[in-house]
């Protein structure tokens, strides 16, 4: 199955009852799919006039009790920027795809990471975080955006599922999960009071500073259970690792190539690779640094996710990056020439004095 | 002792934030009185704008939700598609549906959403304090109209309900306005058949209402009701732009077959789906 249409079903499984979109390369399929599937699956399909009116339609299915999810690629990501702070700000669950491609501007339609830092530190005005799950396979398409679902709903808020233009398009074998019968109950929802409860009301506004203040805090406090319970992260050979990759999505799945063949050198290599990429998965990175010599960073993009390693790192070894960019997809062979010149240039023991950061 | 006049039900005891001679709070009580006769405040969810009545959501009883600037048909859709035997009713005011959100009120009436929209036409931005509206008259003065609106510079203003009406989705667009007691009763009765409309699943429907902005207008209560007279009255008419029941159809379906026909069918009987 290809990775695009994994995941439209499994949202399907998932309880997803409404999908609304707009075209946009590459992730048409997920909307191909759904426009295929919902009308037998009793759920709403619909097209929207853009972007921006599809997010809000996710705003409205949401705050009506529904599980409701959108899809876009990149550009239309950021016209959803809008629709996602005001779902945060009301606390409404719902989940956003992003299959990447290359930026900034209209970019290219071929794969990248260069929406990280949008989905982890500023999806939309305001203070506020969504949780953010990056698959690197096409059963992790399926299984992520099935979690998806139960998490926003058990913490009230947008999640992102972060893939890019490769996964959407490649094909993989994948067991799809069972379809979900049980759904939490929404008390908040406006759904029409029945003259049985006082009105409920899904809004973002509050005039007063102290009002707002308080419930932004009490975001926070949410996130902070979040942090603590959700972070995820697969480790591959990091137990004796001198070199520790970080690499996310479908750049994981080349470090790991990479990592394999420095093995076969002898040199002692890992990988991290977060799952989830907000909540950032610190207590992992964490337990690999006394054993680690220095960290390599690997992304499609500039180098964004690096900036999460080196604070998680906080200046006790050095966080190298190695990145393409622009839709260019890096080759295990790269990656390994990075890796033999760290094993070649690092010293063998830990170095007293690391400076944070080092450069590219 | 009997009671002859009293709150609505769908209005709760908050008092109006509006300003003296406003309008919004009429409109706010004829849509609550409709609820009302309708019996159907259990079962229907508005949606309130951003503008001076963004606090809708703390006036109407029933559920409320607040959208985003102009986006309160894409809002109202979903929730309309999810909870298709609820009342669903949108409330905007002119620069939130026709200049920021006006993608949104276009495709919302093309598609026909059995979704009643409140439209509120004051030729002015009220909460930001009285910037030039995507429905400000020619030559009127505004904070960003220092001069008057230039339509050479800044287009003219748009007739929303005679836009609309074009459409095929939309089963009844009206103009009413607010001014004197006979008129609120026309625009109550305009506002009642949108949300029958709605109810019995003919189509989109939208009611304009020509209202006031004494404060931004520097006008009194008093000259703000002439000046809507006088000033917006010859720019936008009031009337009935579009009613599919009253030219015959049962619903926006059964009306656009018979436009898709052609002319000819007119002669038939009204031109089945």
């Amino acid at each position: 199955m290809k990775g695009n249409e994994a995941l439209a079903e499994s949202a399907i499984r998932a309880g997803c009852r409404c999908f609304f979109g707009y075209p946009i390369t590459p992730q048409t399929e997920v909307a191909a799919y759904m426009a295929k599937r919902m009308p037998k699956e009793n759920g709403i399909y619909l097209q929207a006039e853009s972007e921006i009116a599809a997010i809000n339609m996710v705003y409205g299915a949401a705050a009506a009790g529904a599980r409701a999810m959108t899809s876009s690629s990149s550009p239309g990501i950021s016209l959803k920027g809008e629709g996602i702070s005001y779902m945060a700000g009301a606390d409404l669950p719902g989940v956003i795809v992003n299959v990447q491609r290359g930026g900034p501007g209209l970019g290219g339609i071929q794969p990248s990471q260069s929406d990280y830092w949008q989905a982890t530190k500023a999806l939309g005005h305001g203070d506020f975080h969504v949780i953010v799950l990056a698959p690197s396979t096409v059963q992790e398409m399926a299984d992520e955006i099935y979690d998806a679902f139960d998490l926003a709903d058990e913490y009230r808020t947008p999640v992102m599922i972060l893939a890019d233009g490769m996964l959407g398009q490649m094909m993989e074998p994948v067991s799809l999960p069972e379809k979900k019968t049980e759904f939490p109950a929404k008390p908040w929802a406006t759904t029409g009071h029945r003259n049985a409860r006082p009105h409920n009301v899904a809004n973002s506004l509050h005039l007063k500073p102290e009002d707002l203040e308080r419930m932004n805090v009490e975001r926070f406090e949410r996130y902070k259970t979040i942090k603590a319970r959700e972070q995820r992260a697969e480790t591959y050979l990091t137990d004796d690792a001198d070199i520790v990759i970080v690499a996310f999505g479908a750049c994981a799945r080349i470090a790991r190539s990479a990592v394999n063949k420095a093995r076969e050198q002898g040199i002692k290599a890992g990988l991290i690779r977060p799952i989830t990429l907000w909540p950032f998965p610190v207590d992992t990175i964490e337990k690999s640094v006394a054993g680690a010599r220095v960290f390599l960073t690997v992304e499609m993009n500039m180098g964004q996710m690096v900036d999460d390693v080196r604070l998680a790192v906080n200046g006790r070894r050095p966080v190298e990056f190695f990145g393409r960019t622009g839709g260019i997809i890096p080759t295990p062979v790269e990656v390994l020439a990075n890796i033999e010149q760290l094993a070649s240039s690092t010293p063998a023991a830990p170095a007293a004095e690391c400076v944070g950061g080092g450069a590219r | 002792m009997k009671t002859v006049f009293e709150r609505p039900k769908s209005l709760t005891d908050i008092p109006f934030s509006y300003c003296p001679g406003c309008t919004h709070g009429i409109v706010h009580r004829l849509v609550a009185e409709t609820i009302d006769e309708l019996g159907v405040e259990g079962t229907t969810v508005g949606i309130a704008p951003v503008g001076c009545s963004v606090l809708a959501y703390d006036f109407f009883a029933c559920d409320m939700i607040q959208a985003a600037h102009g986006r309160a048909p894409a809002v109202a859709t979903a929730v309309k598609r999810v909870l298709p035997d609820n009342v669903v009713f949108a409330y905007q005011g002119d620069g939130d549906l026709a200049s920021i959100g006006m993608a949104e009120t276009v495709h919302a009436a093309t598609r026909g959403e059995k979704i009643t929209v409140i439209f509120i036409n004051n030729a002015i931005y009220g909460m930001t304090g009285g910037q030039m509206a995507p429905t400000s008259l020619p030559g009127q003065v505004t904070q960003t109209s220092p001069l008057g609106r230039d339509t050479a510079t800044d287009g003219y203003p748009i007739r929303v309900c005679e836009l609309l009406s074009t459409l095929d989705g939309v089963a009844l667009a009206q103009r009413v306005i607010v001014d004197s007691p006979k008129n609120v009763r026309a625009a109550k009765r305009a506002i009642k058949k949108a949300f029958e409309y709605q109810i019995d699943g003919v189509g989109y429907s939208i009611i304009e209402v020509i209202s006031s902005c004494p404060t931004n207008w520097g006008l009194s209560a008093q000259d703000s009701l002439q000046w809507m007279r006088d000033r917006m009255l010859p720019y936008y008419p009031l009337g009935v732009y579009r009613d599919v029941r009253a030219e015959g159809f049962a619903d926006v379906a059964e009306a656009a077959a018979a436009r898709a026909a052609g002319p000819r069918s007119e002669t038939s009987e009204g031109g089945g789906r």
